[in-house]
């Protein structure tokens, strides 16, 4: 069972040992460097080091202590084999797999908010968090669903916790996704806000979709690929198009909308795109994203090699105290709710126990392609940050702050950034505006704006050319709003799924997924729970993304917790007490972290929604108006929201402070046995079955 | 590395990308599907490509699942 380790030899201590100095060397100059700008590479070269050094020995220790793999042992691939979920599949094909389904919006989104504070926070969370957190959480699950057929995490959780905690944990797991629906949407509205460009390129993806969805249908079955490299050639040509849209006022009409507009455009569109038939609408642009997703992460790769940006951002800025204008909160414990995929992301959770332990061969490869793709998605994290951070820090907090903060022209934004330390000038907003194609980049909040301005320039950098930029920021800009949007839909459908089967438990006939009433009671539903906060999102007097982010950031930590808390109680279960540490110190922070940030988000004087609510309401009862209400029904809905927004956190609350009871109720059982007690299924071995 | 090495070299890491990119759409092999169904259902009809790529095109999005944010 346990594979003997194999003394390293003299060449790899010394190979070790330099890395070693390498990172630590790069860390320091990261870490300690005050006195001039540094650059990227270092940053990069770090980061490198430690996933190295992680990946060699911490996920090892967890491979042969912790979970004890065994490339013996048949995979539930081998066993259940049948040509279509179950496949033994190359390992380096499964890794593909499993880093484009994990590899998201979310590891490119909050390092850009977070970068607010400066660079190093985000930095050292993302570096320990991944090594320490995130990825024992991915490889634990899915070494766990290895030795359980396959099974997903609700499953699992249902097994070893008991019925109860299984459905407290399954409603906790739609109620996170509706939020992650909604802040992703809501990040879309940010970013095409009276941007005739952005709206007409992102608009015209539903034709090509439709176009490439009835080619792979009826004209070539099933060529993905010559379709999407058509559907891609038109994609960029309705991005150079959508300059001459932007540049005609008539047209440029058609495609102007405000907030609100988009907000509705965005449910309406969730809702039609998950009734329609998959192969029309969902699955074509499913295939484009994925693909483009790919490719623009290796296009950026590629940028910041080439370009080794300086980063413009200091190290750590004074919002560290919690007064940011991008998300308020102190450091502790907000930057760990607000960086959550790329240092640890409990969505993983579901993935590795859903697709990838269907197709592993060998029980060995878990490592690789749990804890290396997860060292992998923290590399696009840090990537993102520094795209951010390389920005001129006036013009990120331009984009950034809300309009209520900072004003809503370029000569009050840039004096109040100013005054913040951040030295900019109202030319220098107005010509970034103008380089990009877009009327202004202030009220851009949400990380997507920002990161495409930040690539933008980078690979303005390396291929400079006349209007290339504004080019290279709406391809940015449409690659995100590409597969947001293709998340959204796909999570419509899964949520519907969710709510037919919650619902099916009080009423049977709810359950038939191919009832059409059902299909559209339980579609109205998602959406309208994803539709009310993103509208909410749109009306915001703060913008949306400041609220709407910590209440994402605790959801997600809340699962990573949970999944944690399940991997804790499984190696308890199996009597290797000796390693419950492993598992259990980032599930304890996570506790820590999610119920701090929770707690301060109801009772914190200046930050809680609690205290926004009280402060519109004292307004209202005063016969006042606050901004950016202009009725008093306006202001009601602020009040409404953020008492809605309280009853979410305190849900939230509850439900961590649940699952830990239950937690550590069976962990003490299953301490106190004297026999494994964990639902592994039996030992087969992998040389019975295989020729 | 002789030419020969190099072409097949270069014809494994294709097969890889498309592997890869085909499944990352929900979509497995189909070569392994056929010999799977010839070795062990040997009874079933085998589907063409466009059938078994429209039965996995509906699977993908049946279910659980997903993708990340």
């Amino acid at each position: 069972m346990h594979s003997a380790i194999p003394k390293p030899s003299p060449a790899g201590k010394i190979l070790w040992a330099a890395i070693a100095i390498v990172g630590a060397w790069c860390l320091g100059v990261v870490a300690l460097r005050r006195d001039e700008p540094i650059n990227a590479i270092w940053l990069v070269t770090a980061s490198i080091a430690v996933f190295l050094i992680g990946y060699r020995f911490y996920s090892r220790m967890i491979a042969t202590g912790v979970l004890q793999l065994d490339p013996s042992r048949a995979t539930p691939a081998v066993l259940r084999n049948d040509g279509l979920d179950y496949v033994p599949t190359d390992r380096w094909v499964v890794f593909g797999h499993h880093f484009a389904a994990i590899a998201g919006a979310g590891p490119l989104v909050g390092p850009v908010l977070a970068a607010q504070m400066g660079y190093l926070p985000g930095t050292l969370w993302i570096l320990v968090g991944v090594v320490f957190a995130g990825a024992v959480q991915d490889v634990m699950i899915l070494g766990m669903s290895l030795r359980r057929d396959g099974r997903s995490l609700g499953h699992m959780l249902r097994e070893e916790l008991g019925e109860v905690p299984g459905v407290i944990a399954m409603v906790g797991v739609l109620v996170l996704m509706m939020i992650v629906l909604a802040v992703l949407a809501l990040v879309v509205v940010k970013a095409l806000t009276h941007s005739p460009w952005g709206t007409f390129t992102v608009a015209a993806t539903i034709p090509i979709a439709l176009l490439m969805g009835v080619y792979l249908r009826y004209i070539r079955p099933g060529r993905i690929l010559e379709i999407s490299i058509i559907g891609l050639i038109l994609l960029l040509a309705s991005i150079w198009y959508g300059k001459t849209v932007n540049d005609t006022p008539t047209m440029a009409a058609l495609f102007d909308f405000d907030a609100k507009s988009l907000a509705w455009l965005l449910i309406g569109y969730g809702f039609f795109a998950s009734v329609l038939p998959v192969w029309l609408l969902l699955a074509p642009r499913d295939y484009l994203s994925t693909f483009l997703k790919i490719g623009t992460i290796a296009l950026l790769a590629l940028a910041i090699f080439l370009a080794a940006p300086t980063l413009q951002m200091p190290a750590v800025t004074k919002f560290i105290d919690g007064t940011g204008p991008v998300f308020s909160g102190n450091l502790f414990p907000f930057l760990f709710i607000t960086i959550a995929c790329g240092a640890v992301s409990g969505w993983h959770s579901i993935i590795a126990s859903g697709t990838t332990p269907k197709l592993l061969a060998n029980e060995g490869e878990a490592r690789m392609v749990g804890y290396g793709g997860m060292l992998m998605e923290a590399f696009v994290a840090i990537m993102a940050l520094i795209a951010a951070s390389s920005l001129h820090p006036g013009v990120y907090f331009a984009m950034n702050s809300p309009g209520a903060l900072v004003g809503t022209t370029v000569e009050q934004a840039a004096q109040t950034i100013s005054t913040w330390g951040f030295m900019v000038t109202p030319q220098e907003l107005t010509e970034t505006a103008k380089n990009i194609g877009e009327g202004t980049i202030l009220g851009r909040a949400g990380g997507a704006p920002t990161l495409a301005v930040g690539m933008a320039q980078l690979l303005h950098g390396i291929l400079p050319g006349e209007g290339m930029m504004a080019m290279w920021y709406h391809y940015a800009i449409l690659f995100e709003a590409l597969f947001i949007l293709t998340t959204v839909d796909a999570g419509t459908r899964v949520g519907r799924f969710m709510i037919q089967e919650l619902a099916g438990m009080a009423y049977a006939p709810l359950k038939k997924t191919e009832s059409w009433v059902s299909n559209i009671i339980a579609t109205v539903i998602c959406v309208g729970l994803w539709g009310y906060f993103l509208y909410q999102g749109a009306v915001d007097p703060l913008g949306g993304i400041n609220t709407l982010w910590p209440l994402f950031g605790i959801a997600n930590q809340m699962l990573a917790a949970i999944a944690l808390m399940l991997a804790t109680l499984v190696t308890v279960k199996l009597k290797r007490e000796r390693y419950v540490l492993v598992p259990g110190v980032p599930a304890a922070w996570l506790v820590i972290c999610t119920l701090t940030a929770a707690w301060q988000k109801l009772f914190d004087d200046k930050i809680s929604f609690t205290a926004a609510a009280q402060k519109y309401a004292d307004a209202m009862a005063s016969g006042k108006m606050l901004a950016p209400a202009k009725t008093a029904e306006e202001m009601q809905r602020i009040v409404t929201n953020n008492r809605v927004d309280m009853a979410l956190t305190g849900l939230f609350m509850l439900l961590v402070l649940t699952m830990l009871f239950f937690s550590l109720r069976a962990i003490v059982r299953a301490w106190r046995a004297n026999h494994p007690t964990a639902h592994e299924e039996p030992y087969v071995a992998l040389s019975s079955v295989t020729p | 590395m002789s030419a020969t090495n190099a072409r097949t070299g270069a014809r494994s890491l294709w097969k890889w990308a498309v592997q890869t990119a085909r499944l990352c759409c929900g979509v497995p092999d189909y070569d392994v599907y056929v010999k799977h169904l010839r070795e062990h259902h040997p009874e079933r009809k085998i589907p063409s490509y466009g059938e078994f790529f429209r039965e996995r095109q509906e699977a993908r999005y049946r279910g659980t699942g997903g993708r990340c944010c």
